[in-house]
Formats: structure tokens, sequence, C-alpha cells
């Protein structure tokens, strides 16, 4: 399920060329994520499955609804990845500046008013500018506002030592109060009667669904994002520079890092993934900015990116496994008279599993070529 | 047409009842979290464990007709929380950051699973003492009627801000909160203080839920915190780690928080969006005010994840 | 699972007359000669939980009305979302639960959501509460159905005026949309029809549930001399719990809250929504149309009032069952002109009666004249 960062890449083990002991390491290194992974997930269903029978319930009968309804059917599989997409980016809003040491918590501001931006920047090319050109121009403001809000958590933490993770959490609940402020007041559409929205975006103007499924954009946007942030981080400078400036910040400074470029740019870039969720939740789901921007992505998107041990490959399947469960959810409430809640509990007791499974990571022999009987493989160690 | 209201006295008298009814629950919670980190670990956690807190104190207190043993049920669930994250990060590479987000949604998801049957019925309220007699005004009376928690609350913070300073036990979370290894040295085991200390800031996070539940609004339902739990946390980031700062940041979110009401009480009508926001503005900018990038860390224990 | 009403598009005939008043009277469905007592399964979708001694219980329990009748299996999820997550949970409702009629009982659920997903499933039926559907505009297998509650504010307001000695009676609000403002404005306007001088004073909280705001909100208002409190928030238990603690009155909300504070309860603005859900499944099992603009009052059985409490005087309770006893004839108007906003502009012209049915009251966006807030 994660893929780990520092192994040696596939190009550069064919090099060493003939045995076929590279080809196993290769794959016991990539193997231990995805064991260690799903055992953890198996460990914590056994342990939501004590539950369920303590309440009298059957948790037979609740794993093959979750199965039901997170990836039972092709409709199924929709409805989770439709839930997946807007943690996509704003676990990247968490996961990029994490590569830092920086925890921001706050990426539910850059959501909500990377929406409003969007929307506000729509308003008045609507009707006369070709969507061609007013979608990208919707992202930009979405991303540029986001980038702003989040950046400016980066910037404090700079140039000010304010710390970043209590300045981004003030920052979000400033930012909804802003939000609200605007679409209930200057940028209110009168006729949006009992839901304050702004004016709603003209059927041409919105992002549609993927062809051939019924899953917006926000979906192949959201990988995208993942799959660049990947590259950004492993194979540029500018991610060398963040890793070793997240090691320790002193020693970058020392070895003449901009770490304080690095610190507000990368920030600034987390924002902007999060600003790009509230721009398409604007664009492919509400038709207008309102309060129901505030939907919680930003916070879910925290656990998203812990999970991923912010890798940003990882945060895919990660997304994924959360949309499935928040998919199946509605199913288990429905037949099986079981409150909303049970869903919390059963992310509270996975999530913890998964995590407190961290602590395995090494500890395996089978997954460790440096533990082999003969020498491993150069390199090859983190 | 006779005028019993008080007119603009109304909003420093709302900012003052306001603080004091409101700051408890971040008190607690903050109170808490700085033992706990000042033990070298982070709780971000504690908005479940203020929810499990307030869910618990209810149902106890409904089921046994004692407010206060709802309180003591609360303060024993919080520790048992507060436990199981200590237990957890004692690991290695466990992530207490993580840990706490997900016990979060765990404490959560669980208070409002077993809550689900206590939100009708109605709980005895925790008493609280009139201080206002004095007055004739019944909204000084008001503001004055003090709950017993808020001075239990008052009390703990120069308590421990002394016990921080000059006792023992303040020494030894000191010194494991700034290095294992020195801790070691000293013969002190690390996670067993940061056991303790996380289920004591856990049983603390609990009261406050409970204050929340059984006095101020006093209700129990699913909405019944809006992120004081994890706001509180934050506030222990402000306030440096120091007990009375936690006290009085407390306060002042709890007073600023009265503004946005207060002002639409005497008039001023419009834009009580960005009112609402005043304790996030003011915190912010205390913040940004008092801190600065050489001396950004004082006060911060070493081993800390998040000040890392 | 079977479906629901074995209709396709081509049966529907061209849309009549909608903005009709009461229950049943926009018929835009061609009847089906369906056997009576088909098979039926019901989704219920609400905004929060679905026991919050307020607005989302007191859908729930019309739910559970319905969940007795013969031939109705009812689903319910809670907690969804105005987003993505409420599209998909009518659709899932659909697809896995064989669902054929869905009431989505939030107001942010009507655009885009439902409209989205009816346009999708034209063989479903989805009713949408408080929603203001449009003919032509919204879908054919769409409409909306809601009360008019502020008849029970403007009975709530009579009360306020007799109980209040300060003659300030407060209102805790959630967010400035018409329904709200429309109950702000009959509840003032109950308390005026017994003493002109009353003033209102309202405080937005902006959020439908947010428990400590509402305490401070109710401590505010009675500060500055509210003796009379009541509100238009998601869960009202705070709100009466808080004004009663400090000795106020206070009128009710979406539910009967009188054992919250049996003394002080006066009355309470209380929805039926049994009555309406009952109507729509007898219907739907029959075979005959379902309403697309359906509303309804007291004599409609949409909304009732709670039982009188001891702070009611027998002056009050004179007037209270007098009006009442009119609004149940249907002839009884909240807003007869002329009426001033709050900023000195006319909004209901002398002379000019606004019947409880009139459409404009469903886009009210001002406050009257005695309300001390503001609409933005």
């Amino acid at each position: 399920m994660t893929i780990e960062a520092n192994t040696p890449s596939l190009s550069q083990l064919s090099a060493s060329n003939g045995n076929v002991r590279p080809i196993l390491e290769w794959i016991a290194r990539r193997a231990e994520p995805v064991a260690i992974s799903l055992g953890a997930i198996l460990a914590g269903l056994a342990l939501f499955s004590i539950f369920i029978a303590v309440v009298g319930k059957s948790p037979i009968e609740l794993f093959k609804l979750m199965y039901t309804g997170g990836f039972g059917s092709w409709f199924s599989i929709q409805n989770s990845l439709s839930r997946a997409a807007p943690l996509l980016l704003t676990a990247l809003c968490v996961a990029l500046p994490a590569r830092l040491g920086l925890v921001i918590i706050g990426g539910e501001g850059a959501v909500v008013l990377g929406g409003v931006a969007a929307a506000a920047a729509a308003l008045p090319l609507t009707g006369s500018v070709s969507p061609i050109i007013v979608l990208p121009v919707m992202a930009i403001a979405g991303m540029l506002m986001g980038g702003i809000w989040i950046g400016m958590a980066g910037l404090l933490r700079h140039y000010r030592g304010v710390n970043e993770t209590i300045a981004s959490l003030l920052l979000a609940y400033i930012a909804i109060a802003l939000m609200n402020h605007v679409i209930e007041g200057p940028l209110r559409d009168p006729a949006s009667l009992n839901k304050p929205s702004t004016a709603p975006l003209p059927p041409e103007y919105l992002l549609g669904n993927i062809p051939g499924m019924d899953v917006n954009w926000g979906l192949v946007i959201g990988i995208l994002a993942c799959i660049l942030s990947w590259i950004l981080i492993e194979a540029t400078s500018f991610g060398f520079a963040a890793r070793i400036a997240g090691g320790n910040v002193r020693a970058a400074q020392i070895q003449g890092l901009p770490v304080g470029r690095l610190i507000v740019g990368f920030t600034a870039l987390a924002g902007s993934f999060a600003g790009l969720a509230g721009m398409i939740e604007v664009a492919a789901v509400q038709g207008s900015a309102n309060a129901s921007l505030a939907a919680g992505y930003g916070y879910t998107g925290i656990l998203v990116a812990f999970l991923a041990r912010h890798n940003p490959l990882a945060v895919i399947p990660v997304a994924i496994l959360l949309g499935g469960i928040d998919a199946s959810g509605g199913l288990i409430q429905r037949r099986m008279g079981l409150p909303d809640a049970t869903v919390l509990v059963l992310q509270g007791t996975l999530f913890v599993v998964i995590l407190l499974c961290e602590t395995l990571y090494g500890r395996f022999k089978i997954f460790n070529p440096d533990l082999w009987k003969t020498p491993a493989l150069k390199g090859g160690t983190v | 047409m006779e005028d019993t209201g008080i007119g603009l006295w109304g909003v420093p008298l709302a900012i003052l009842a306001g603080a004091i009814r409101v700051s408890t629950p971040f008190i607690f919670v903050s109170l808490g979290e700085s033992m706990t980190e000042r033990s070298g670990r982070i709780n971000l956690g504690l908005e479940g464990t203020l929810v499990f807190g307030a869910m618990t104190a209810y149902a106890v207190a409904v089921m046994t007709g004692s407010p206060w043993l709802g309180v003591l049920a609360a303060m024993a669930a919080g520790a048992v929380f507060g436990l199981i994250h200590g237990w957890i990060c004692k690991f290695p590479k466990v992530n207490d950051i993580a840990i706490g987000i997900a016990m979060m949604q765990f404490g959560l998801g669980l208070a409002f699973f077993l809550g689900k049957s206590f939100i009708q019925p109605v709980a005895p309220r925790l008493p609280s003492i009139p201080l206002g007699g004095w007055s004739d005004l019944p909204q000084i009376q008001s503001a004055l009627n003090i709950n017993v928690l808020f001075v239990i609350g008052a009390l703990l913070a120069v308590a421990l801000w002394w016990a921080f300073r000059n006792t023992r036990v303040g020494l030894i979370l000191r010194v494991v909160g700034d290095s294992s290894d020195a801790a070691r040295a000293m013969g002190l085991n690390p996670d067993t203080v940061r056991l303790l200390a996380t289920a004591a800031g856990g049983s603390f996070a609990a009261v406050g839920g409970a204050y929340l539940s059984l006095y101020y609004p006093g209700s129990w339902n699913e909405g019944i915190s809006s992120g004081q739990g994890l706001m509180a946390v934050a506030l222990v980031i402000f306030a440096r780690w120091n007990p009375i700062g936690c006290f009085l940041a407390a306060l002042l979110f709890g007073g600023a928080g009265a503004l946005g009401p207060a002002l639409q009480s005497v008039g001023v009508t419009q834009g009580y969006y960005l009112f609402y926001a005043a304790p996030y503005v003011l915190t912010l900018a205390i913040l940004v005010a008092t801190s600065s990038p050489t001396r950004s860390l004082a006060g911060a224990p070493g081993a800390l994840s998040i000040t890392k | 699972m079977t479906k629901f009403l074995p209709m396709n598009r081509r049966s529907f005939l061209q849309t009549t007359a909608a903005g009709a008043a009461a229950f049943g009277l926009a018929p835009s469905l061609i009847t089906t000669p369906a056997a009576a007592q088909t098979a039926l399964t019901v989704g219920f979708i609400y905004v929060g939980p679905k026991d919050d001694y307020g607005y989302n219980q007191a859908h729930a329990e019309g739910a559970a009305v319905i969940k007795a009748m013969s031939g109705v299996t009812v689903v319910e999820e809670e907690n969804v979302p105005e987003t993505v997550d409420v599209q998909k949970t009518m659709e899932s409702m659909i697809n896995l639960d064989g669902a054929g009629l869905i009431f989505p009982t939030s107001f942010g659920y009507f655009d885009p959501h439902m409209l989205a997903i009816a346009e999708k499933y034209p063989d479903m039926q989805f009713r949408h509460c408080g929603g203001l559907w449009q003919e032509g505009k919204n879908p054919v297998n769409t409409g909306s159905y809601f009360g008019y509650i502020g008849q029970g504010q403007f009975l709530n307001g009579i009360t306020a005026g007799y109980a209040s000695k300060s003659k300030k009676i407060g209102f805790v609000a959630a967010k400035p949309i018409p329904q709200v403002l429309q109950n702000i404005n009959s509840f003032l306007l109950g308390a005026r029809s017994v003493d002109p001088t009353i003033t209102c004073q309202v405080i937005f909280t902006g959020e439908w549930s947010l428990a400590v705001k509402e305490a401070e909100a109710t401590n505010a208002l009675i500060d500055q001399g509210a003796d009379v409190i009541t509100c238009h928030v998601d869960s009202p238990k705070v709100v009466v719990e808080t004004a009663a603690g400090r000795g106020a009155f206070v009128c009710g909300y979406h539910a009967n809250q009188s054992p919250l504070a049996p003394e002080k309860y006066l009355t309470g603005a209380e929805w039926a929504w049994g009555n309406v859900y009952t109507k729509f499944v007898t219907e739907a099992q029959a075979g005959t149309p379902l309403g697309n603009f359906v509303r309804g009052g007291l004599k409609d059985g949409f909304v009732k009032m709670s039982p009188l409490g001891p702070g009611v005087s027998d002056e009050a309770r004179t007037k209270f069952e007098a009006t009442h006893a009119e609004m149940m004839t249907g002839n009884f108007a909240v807003y007869k002109g002329p009426i001033k906003d709050n900023k000195g502009g006319d909004v209901v012209m002398a002379g000019q009666t606004l019947a409880e049915d009139a459409i404009e009251l469903e886009s009210m966006a001002y406050l009257v004249e005695g309300v001390i807030g503001s609409t933005s």
C-alpha cells in the first residue's frame, strides 16, 4: 500500500546483470509496506469485529455490506472514487510540507477560499468567454488563493518563527468565516434563497465527468497532482533540498540551502493543491461557492497524508480506501440500523492499528535483504 | 416601556462573562496537554477525548443522578484514552501526531455511537457559586455565577505552574521532555513518564468535556464541541507550555468568542461572521507579535515532535 | 427489492398548474393504474444526527410513522454532507436498496444535488423539504414540500407578547435565509398583535448547529433585557435550556421541547411530518400522482402547536385559541399591510394582504420594523 522512497530503482538494479538476487531484493523491499499494511488492516478489522459483536450485530454481515457498498460493483467503485478525489489534493496539502518537517493542519481554509476565489473569478467571465478559458482561470484563481493562504503559514513560520501548525489551524477558522461573510454578503446571488451561494455557473462551464465514468475530472487531476508531487520530491533538486532541510534545518542552512524559499515554496504549493480541490468542488460538484465547501475534506486529508507516510503516490490508495469506507458507511446505516458513528469507530480503530504497525518496519528478516545470509546489494539501505 | 437592558455595558460584561463561561474546557484541555507536551509527547487527539468525556459525564450523570460521579467517570475514561495513546506511542517509529489524529476519530466515533441513547434524557447540572450577590443587576449576578470547575481550573493552573518549577515531578517531566537520553542517564524511564503524563492529560481533557455537557451549554448531542479540544492543543503552543499562560490564553479566547453575540445584541448587526472570527484573528495577531525567528522555540520541550 | 411504480418518461403528461397552495392541487403525473399497497422502499437523508431534538429528529419521527405502513420499507442515512456524498447516497439508495421515493430533507440538498440525480433517474421520485420547485425548470419527478410554520411562530409571538414584561423579546437564528427571516418576522408580528411597542432582538449564529455560540447568543439577548426567547437553529435544546436557566420564558421550535423546561415553556411551533409523509406514501402506493409543489399549514396538518405551558395567562390563552381557530379555517394572514421593514422601506402596502400561501413570502429578504438585526 505504501511505497518506500529510498529504494533503488529497477533500472539501477537491472544494471547488476544476470543475478536473480537483485530482483528478489527489489521485491522484498517493495513487499514490506504492502504486507505490513495488509496485515494491519486485517488486525484492525478483527478488532472492529469484536466491537460490532459486542454491540450485538453480525461482523460478517457488516463486512459483506462494506464490500458491496465500497467495491462490490462498478457503481460502488465509482462511488468510492468520487469520495476519494478531493482527498487526494487535500492530503498533498499535508504531505508536501511534511517533507520539510512542517505539520500543516489547516488545509480546510485553502479549500474554502480556493472555491470562493474560483467562483469569484468566473463571475465576470461566464457568458462572454469560452469555458476553455474560464475553467483554467478558475483553477489558477483557486490555486493562487490556496497558495497564498497556506504560504502565509510558511511565511510566518520562517520569517516570524510562528508555529505553522497553530497558524494554519487559526487561518482555517478565519478562512471559513471569510467565506461565510462573502457568500452571504457581497457575492450572494439574491436568487439563492435558502442556501446562500454565489451566482451559479451555467451548465456549459461545469467540469464534467470522466468519459465512461460517473466520476468527475477531479479524480484525474488529483492523481496527476500526486504523481507530479512524487516526481518533484524524488527527482528534482528542489525535492532533494527539501528532504535535507526536513531532516535538519540548521544543517541545511549551513550547506547554503535556501531554507526560507523552500518553506514558503512548499507550503504555497501545498496550499495551491488544496485551493484546486476547492475550485473542483465549485466547478464539478456545487456549481457555485457556498457553505458546503467546508465539508471537512481538509481535515480528512490530514489523516490520509499521515497514513500514506507523506508519500504522494501512497496517498492514492489510502484516499481510495477512505473513500470506500465512506461509501459503504451509508449502506451499513441503512441495512443494519447502526448509527453513522460506526464508520468513525471503524476508521479510528483501523488507523490506530495501521499507524501502530509502523513499528514493525525493518523487523522482519524476509523483507530486509541486509539480514539475508549473503551480503546485500550496496546502496540499497535507507 | 421598562428598560431592563444594560445597553453598551453589555459588551464588556459579555466578554467578562463569556471568558468565564466559555473558557473552562479550554483551560482543562490545555493544562492537560501542557503536561503531556512537557514530557515530550504531543496528543493531538484531545478533541476526541473531550467529546468522549462529555458523553461519559452526561451518561453517568443521567444514570446515577450525580453530576460529580459523571465528572469522575469522565476522568477515568479520559485517562484510559491517554493510556492507549501513551502506550502506542512508546513503540519506535510510531508518529505521535498521526496517532493523535486517529485517536481523535476513534474517540469521536465511540462517543457518538455510545451516546445515541443519552441525547433525549436531561442530566442534573454541576452546581455554580453565586459570587454576584452584591449586585442588584441580574446580568452581573448571572455573569458571576461561577462554576466550581472554573475555580478548580484556575487553582490547577497556579499549582501546575508552581509544580513544574519547584517539585521533583516537575523536574522529571522537564528532563524527560528535553531529552530521552538525559532522562535515561538519570535512571528515569521516559516511556513510563510520558505514559503517565499522557494519561493525566487525557483525564484533564475529559473534565473539559464534562463541563460542556454538564454545565455550559449543558447538554449532550453530537454537535456539543466545535473543535474546542483541537484549539486548546494549539493554545498550549501559544502559551509556550506555561500553565498560567494556558489559563490566560483560554480566558482571552473565551472572552473574544463572546464578542460576536454581544455586539449583535447591542445593535452592531453587520458582518457578524467577521466578529465571530475575532478569537482566531486575535490569537494569530498576538502570536505573530510575540514570536521571533530567533527565539521561536523558547520554552519548547526538546523532544517534542511538533516543534522540531 | 421491487421497483417503484413502473412508469416511464412517456407516461408523464405535460405539467399543469404549479404554485398552488394546498396539497395535491398541482397534479403533474398521470395516474398509473397500479395495485394498491405496492411494495415501496422510501429513502430518508438527514444532514445531521437524526436525534437532535430538532430539525432532523422531526423528520426522523415522520419517517418512523411510515415505517409502520404495510408494504413500506424505510432506509435512512444521517450526517450526510451537502456534497457529492448526498448525490452518491441517493444513487446508492436507488441502486443498492431499490428505493423508489427519496426524501432529501436538508435545504442544501436541492440544487444541484437532488436535481442532478433526478435527471439521471427519471423513473424515481424525489421530494425535497424546503426547496422551491419551479415548473418547467425543475424535473417533473422532483418536487418540494414545506409547512407554513410562520403561522406557528406568529402564535408563539402571541404568547410571548403577553408573557413579556420588558417588551423586548429575543430570537436566536442560524442564517439570514428567507425561511428564517419569515419566522423572525412572524414571531414579532404575533407579539405586536398583543402590544405594538414590543421589539425583537435577533442574533445570528451563522451555523445551523453550534451549541456554545447558541448559548452565548441566548445569554447576550437576556443581558439586553429580552425575557422571552425563541430560535431557529437545528437543535433548539441548548437555547431552551439556557433561556429557562436564566429565568426567561421560551417558545419552542421544530419539536416539542417542553420536557426541557416545563415551567418556562410557553408553547412551540412543531412539524408534523408524519402526516405529510403518510400522504405521499399512500399516493405512491395507490399509483396516484405525487404533488410537485406541496405546502400546508396548521389546517392541513403540516404544522402543530405544543400544548400551552403554565406561564400562559388566561388572556393570552383566549387570544391564542381564537387566532389558532381562525388559522384552522384558512382565513388568517400573518402579513397584512402596511408593513415596513426595519430600514424604513415599505414591504407590504396598505390594504395588501399576503396569505400564508403567497409565493413572495418564500423569498423574503427583509426584517420587519421592530426587529433589531440585519439581513447580511
